[in-house]
């Protein structure tokens, strides 16, 4: 057995646990001290004010508009998709109607991974966790009248994803889209699929290769499109602290920058496309401090370290409002009330997107009553709470400036120690970023259940209560049956001499290493199915090998 | 596959079904089993159901253990539980954790599953239930 050495983090304790002793220190996850009062002094000795700044300019610490939410409140994009195509764009159509100005969709399993819905593997997995996608024909039916330029689609795709971003540009150019003005998102961030989520496909090098070509395409072809979201969501949710989450994801940022860079391009004709997707659970100070430090630290790092001139590629873009980690399947109920608090913090950090969790989330794929409630939430603190009617609220506290500069020193630090063992593309290859944080998880997990680390309704205010009603979202065979029958006849009617020839060059191209983007457009147009057109690639670049250390 | 020793008698098979890659959970029960003394294999994610009886037959296992979150634990498990049979491997602790629906907890214990332990499950739960089950 391997074990990775971490640091021991210092513990965060809860109100109750403190009460039996004043002068016990507190710290947040980050591991930093937490004073009793906060003065002039503090924010001084932590650096100042030299990083805050203006919203709107450079270093963009206090937000990336100058006018923030006065001008337009955050997107509220809420995560949906399951069953067909059918069944997931009924569901896009009931959240536009309620207010909802943007989509999320989620994709099941078999398309996430790169298999046909007529795969042996697929069975059991069809439409469960999203919507199955399996050509071209799909995406027609998914986002049928819906209208691309008053909604933005994000893609939450990732093994797949330069498939998926292909045929959603495929789709948007049948339908007379301009995709050189086209907006939209795909999540696409290979990288912390191997730390936590879990839907690799291609071994490490390729898989990143992938990534640097759809945002190459993109940058030459649909300039408006941001190709990549970087995540450090999905590693706070696998164990990493909320510092380490955006150490993480900006050294996955980079990662990618420089693979895009040795192609040849500018850094100003890609970064602004790039945006990120952050958790939002915790300790409110810590959270908002964590957005503040995180919108210098990336300026900085886009500026200074590569030379950036236009100010848009210094800002931090970004989706934030989900943490399920942080939601308890007991009294779940009161997972409203986080999930309130999650948009507020959303809020107040300065979010772009919000896609809120929703309180049936432990049980089951949310119904419309919970997505609706969801919504709800985000629209009371919009319009009844006043929290877009300034920029950046808490900006000039004492504690939250102190905290935003030692946020960022600790980010730095974290950043400092991947580099030191040798980048993070290495350390998630060898398997010892992913050994770090499920370390921590467990140990996480040994302070909840000790009744160290205060949660409500699992190891105080506990409650004997009997299983929850809950409606659970039903499996529909008779849709997985629909989807294979689907693909069966697009197997028997679309010209296969055709396909055969595209994914032929998709072969060629991926062998001699140029940008596979084209080729995949031409066989999504050609209706090659997601299956087929991985299958291409995997004969080239092989399969991923997951390395399990612990 | 890692086998980890640590050198105790009852060896515990962890295994992802499914194509679900979401191994937080999985993980740390590895760690806790570890930790109370177990010799564990953990297999990663993705396993059919032949790979997971292949391994328990291999590893001369005690106690399977899945993970799942994904929910597509009762076609997986029906499948599971025709190849142990095929296999001879019904003598084994078979248990079951992460997100699993009440609705489907029912129809896990009519498959043969004999510990089922949804998330909010306290991990010496896990460890007490094995030692009191596995000789």
């Amino acid at each position: 057995m391997t074990t990775q050495q971490f640091k021991p983090r210092k513990k965060v304790t809860g109100a109750s646990i403190r009460r039996q002793d004043i002068e016990r220190p507190i710290f947040n996850e980050s591991g930093i001290e937490i004073k009793k009062t906060y003065t002039a002094e503090d924010l001084a000795a932590s650096g100042g004010v030299d990083m805050v700044g203006m919203p709107g300019e450079y270093p963009f610490t206090r937000g990336i508009h100058k006018e923030m939410y006065r001008k337009r409140p955050w997107t509220m994009r809420q995560y949906t998709g399951f069953g067909n195509p059918e069944d997931t764009n009924e569901r896009f159509k009931f959240l536009i109607e309620n207010g909802q100005t943007g989509l999320n969709v989620a994709f099941d399993l078999p398309s996430q991974i790169g298999i046909d819905s007529d795969d042996d593997l697929a069975i059991g997995e069809i439409g469960r966790v999203g919507m199955a996608v399996d050509s071209l024909k799909d995406f027609e039916v998914a986002f049928g009248d819906i209208d691309l330029e008053k909604i933005t689609v994000s893609l939450t795709i990732n093994g797949s994803a330069a498939i998926m971003i292909a045929m959603y540009l495929a789709m948007a150019e049948k339908r007379g889209y301009d995709i050189s003005k086209l907006r939209g998102t795909a999540q696409n961030d290979i990288l912390k699929e191997f730390i936590g989520r879990g839907t690799w496909i291609f071994p490490v090098e390729p898989s990143i290769k992938l990534v640097a070509d759809t945002i190459e395409y993109c940058a030459h072809n649909a300039p408006k499109y941001s190709p990549v979201s970087v995540c450090g969501y999905h590693i706070r949710e696998s164990g990493a602290d909320p510092a380490q989450e955006m150490a993480y994801g900006f050294v996955i940022a980079k990662a990618y920058t420089d693979l895009v860079l040795a192609r040849g391009l500018h850094v100003d004709e890609f970064a602004s496309r790039l945006s990120f997707n952050f958790n939002i659970y915790g300790n409110i100070f810590e959270q908002v401090a964590k957005f503040r430090a995180g919108r210098g630290l990336w300026a900085k790092i886009i500026k200074e370290d590569y030379g950036a001139t236009n100010p848009r590629s210094m800002v931090l873009r970004m989706i934030a409002g989900g943490g399920g980690s942080g939601l308890t399947k007991e009294q779940p109920n009161v997972n409203i009330v986080r999930g309130a608090y999650y948009a507020l913090i959303s809020a107040l950090s300065g979010a772009q997107t919000m896609a809120l969790c929703c309180f049936d989330e432990a049980y089951t794929i949310p119904s419309e009553e919970s997505q609706r409630l969801s919504l709800r939430t985000m629209q009371v603190l919009i319009e009844e709470m006043g929290l877009c009617d300034t920029v950046d609220p808490l900006a000039g506290s004492y504690y939250v400036e102190t905290l935003t500069n030692q946020m960022r020193d600790r980010m730095e630090e974290v950043m400092a120690e991947v580099d030191e063992q040798g980048g993070i593309v290495k350390m998630v290859a060898e398997g010892s970023i992913q050994s770090k944080v499920s370390a921590q998880a467990y140990e996480l997990l040994q302070d909840v259940e000790s009744g160290e680390f205060p949660k409500v309704g699992i190891n105080c205010y506990e409650m004997d209560e009997e299983e929850p009603e809950v409606a659970y979202h039903p499996y529909a065979e008779d849709d997985a049956r629909k989807q294979v029958q689907r693909l069966n006849d697009l197997r028997e009617e679309r010209d296969n001499a055709v396909v055969e020839s595209t994914l032929a060059k998709l072969v060629d191209d991926a062998r001699e290493g140029v940008n596979v983007m084209p080729a995949i457009m031409a066989a999504v147009k050609a209706y090659a199915t997601v299956g087929e057109m991985t299958d291409a690639m995997v004969s080239v670049y092989g399969r991923y090998n997951e390395p399990v250390r612990f | 596959m890692n086998t980890i020793e640590s050198g105790r008698r009852t060896r515990v098979l962890i295994a992802k079904p499914g194509l679900d890659g979401h191994d937080r959970g999985a993980k740390i029960v590895v760690r806790a089993l570890i930790d109370a003394g177990f010799e564990v294999i953990y297999t990663g994610l993705r396993q059919p159901p032949e790979a997971v009886a292949q391994v328990a037959l291999e590893e001369d296992v005690d106690v399977i253990g899945l993970s799942s979150m994904a929910g597509s634990h009762v076609p997986y498990c029906t499948r599971l539980k025709e190849l142990m049979t095929e296999k001879g491997l019904n003598d084994k602790l078979w248990l079951i954790g992460g997100v699993i629906p009440m609705p489907d907890q029912e129809a896990l214990r009519e498959v043969g599953l004999d510990g089922i332990f949804p998330a909010g499950s306290r991990l010496q739960e896990i460890v007490d239930f094995i030692n009191e089950r596995v000789q």
